[in-house]
């Protein structure tokens, strides 16, 4: 039972805060970390890893602290988000020097590439690999000790889909042997059909922790806009400000369009266009004003 | 202190394909050298030693220094591969004196051979001038190493501040200020050298035991601070 505590941690570079004043317990199982860009995760996964150190509070693994303590990655798998590998090696070559460094041997090394099915491309050298097989060759090098925490910063990241296929499955098999597995990612797609909980990280903060489908219930809860244009603007408002689904309505005079929000997104999507008909008005024009991710992770972090 | 998987990697870095062009081009040129002004000039004890002195120990050395001693770990750092050694259960320290005893192995063969051939080419080791510089070239090749991996460990420009040094400080300045020598590695290095030759044909601005002072006291603090840093070495995320 592997756990990683991050304890009021705050980072900053200069006058930016990266990472403000976070705390979470991350435990075994599959854990997303999901932020937009820029959010602060690679800076939270550094300080997780030990590889920065955080300005205030802690990151400590079962009570051991992480930052200037080698030993610690005994316990811990790395899969970097760079591409850079020592790429004069063979993908072979390569997993059996990060065995060696762990006072292992080939034998270790021959089992992680079996694990991440790298075999058949292990006599290769590692500069004519695809972003696939560089991940897996790196998920296989942070694997070799059998660490019980894992830790990958955005691992999907240019894989095709039958890649991200494989390395989820590998994943959520990590995760089923009872280890800690962290990995952050900007997509929610790719949380939603991994994690088992998931931590929202935006602008630095940390917006959100649980239960992916109750993120994901305040997400489609959240107050959702529309643009609509149709042939008679005033009307439809009229109409559609009557039913409970609305909660607010304004007529854009610059746009010659409705600014409506609605609250109960299953019902609305139902009622606007049943409105319109039994009105006789058209619809030109229905468009959701803000489905981009950075405004679900905003509404989350004020919810 | 010295792990052989950190040191492997290193050589195999060190060694690929264009840096071993580099590394062994310099060392061609000065068997050029040699060759053409002994068929030239003939064998003469006063030209090998300007040759030996003034190309070999005063450029090649110092260039070579560079090219291992930041190869060894600045392209590793720069590009973020240097993640998989510190994400081992191994000594900061270790990585860096394995990686100080690959740079000084490779300068020393990329250094002192040559110029040992060079000398028995210009003169025949006549006044054992080619054995002095040799032993020059070797005693170089440990500071140098030492100080430019502490070079590759701290800055992303090692390459150019090294070959600064080599070539600004150690052969213009150190020829134009007479007090920059007493802070030259290759004056210490020939007050070695200055022992081992025959009469004064090698000299050198510095006395023997504050040569031997100040070597052993850059080596030990260069690779003391290097480890020192690589403890506390943050990687930058992407973002």
């Amino acid at each position: 039972m592997t756990t990683l505590s991050i304890d009021h941690v705050s980072r900053w570079f200069g006058n930016v805060v990266a990472v403000n004043d976070i705390t979470m317990t991350i435990g075994p199982g599959v854990t997303g970390l999901l932020g937009p860009n820029g959010a602060g995760k690679s800076t939270l996964i550094n300080m997780m890893a030990g590889f920065l150190a955080p300005s205030t509070g802690s990151v400590t693994l079962d009570g051991q602290p992480v930052w200037r303590n080698e030993r610690i990655y005994r316990h811990i798998g790395i899969v970097p988000e760079r591409e850079a590998m020592y790429d004069f090696l063979t993908g072979r070559e390569f997993v059996v020097a990060n065995a060696e460094l762990h006072g292992l041997g080939a034998k270790a090394a021959q089992k992680a590439l079996a694990t991440v099915e790298m075999e058949y491309a292990q006599d290769r050298k590692i500069s004519t690999y695809s972003k696939g097989m560089r991940q897996r060759v790196k998920m296989a090098s942070a694997l070799v000790h059998d660490p019980s925490l894992l830790l990958l910063d955005e691992p999907f990241n240019g894989m095709d889909p039958r890649q991200r296929m494989q390395l989820m499955d590998l994943l959520r098999r990590m995760g089923d042997e009872g280890r800690t597995v962290l990995f952050s990612s900007h997509i929610l797609e790719e949380v939603e059909q991994l994690a088992w909980h998931i931590e929202v990280v935006v602008a630095g903060r940390h917006a959100a922790s649980g239960d992916f489908r109750k993120i994901r219930r305040l997400m489609t809860d959240r107050p959702h806009r529309y643009l609509v244009r149709s042939s008679d603007d005033r009307a439809l408002a009229a109409a559609l400000i009557a039913d409970p689904s609305t909660s607010g309505i304004e007529v854009d005079l610059a746009e010659g369009a409705l600014r409506v929000q609605a609250v109960d997104f299953g019902r609305f999507t139902v009622l606007l266009p049943r409105v319109a008909r039994d009105h006789g008005i058209r619809l030109h024009t229905v468009s959701p004003s803000d489905e981009s991710l950075e405004s679900v992770f905003s509404y989350l972090v004020a919810a | 202190m010295y792990d052989p998987t950190v040191a492997r990697l290193t050589y195999r870095a060190l060694l690929g394909r264009r840096r071993a062009l580099i590394l062994g081009a310099l060392p061609l040129l000065l068997l050029v050298i040699a060759a053409v002004v002994r068929a030239l000039a003939g064998a003469d004890d006063q030209t090998a030693v300007n040759v030996l002195g003034g190309f070999a120990l005063a450029t090649m050395v110092p260039i070579i220094g560079v090219i291992a001693g930041t190869g060894a770990i600045g392209p590793e750092i720069d590009d973020g591969s240097v993640v998989y050694l510190l994400s081992k259960p191994l000594k900061r320290p270790t990585i860096i004196f394995t990686k100080l005893i690959v740079a000084i192995a490779v300068t020393m063969v990329f250094s002192a051979v040559p110029t040992l051939l060079a000398g028995l080419i210009l003169n025949g080791n006549g006044q054992q001038v080619a054995v002095a510089y040799t032993v020059a070239a070797l005693v170089a090749s440990i500071a140098y190493a030492a100080l430019f991996l502490l070079l590759g460990t701290v800055s992303r420009h090692a390459v150019v501040f090294g070959l600064v040094y080599a070539l600004v400080w150690e052969a213009l300045f150190g020829s134009l200020v007479p007090g920059a020598r007493t802070l030259s590695v290759q004056q210490w290095s020939l007050a070695v050298a200055h022992k081992v030759a025959d009469g004064d044909m090698v000299t050198s601005d510095v006395a023997l035991p504050t040569a031997t002072v100040l070597l052993v006291m850059v080596t030990v603090l260069a690779t003391w601070y290097a480890g020192q840093k690589l403890r506390s070495l943050t990687l930058a995320g992407e973002e």
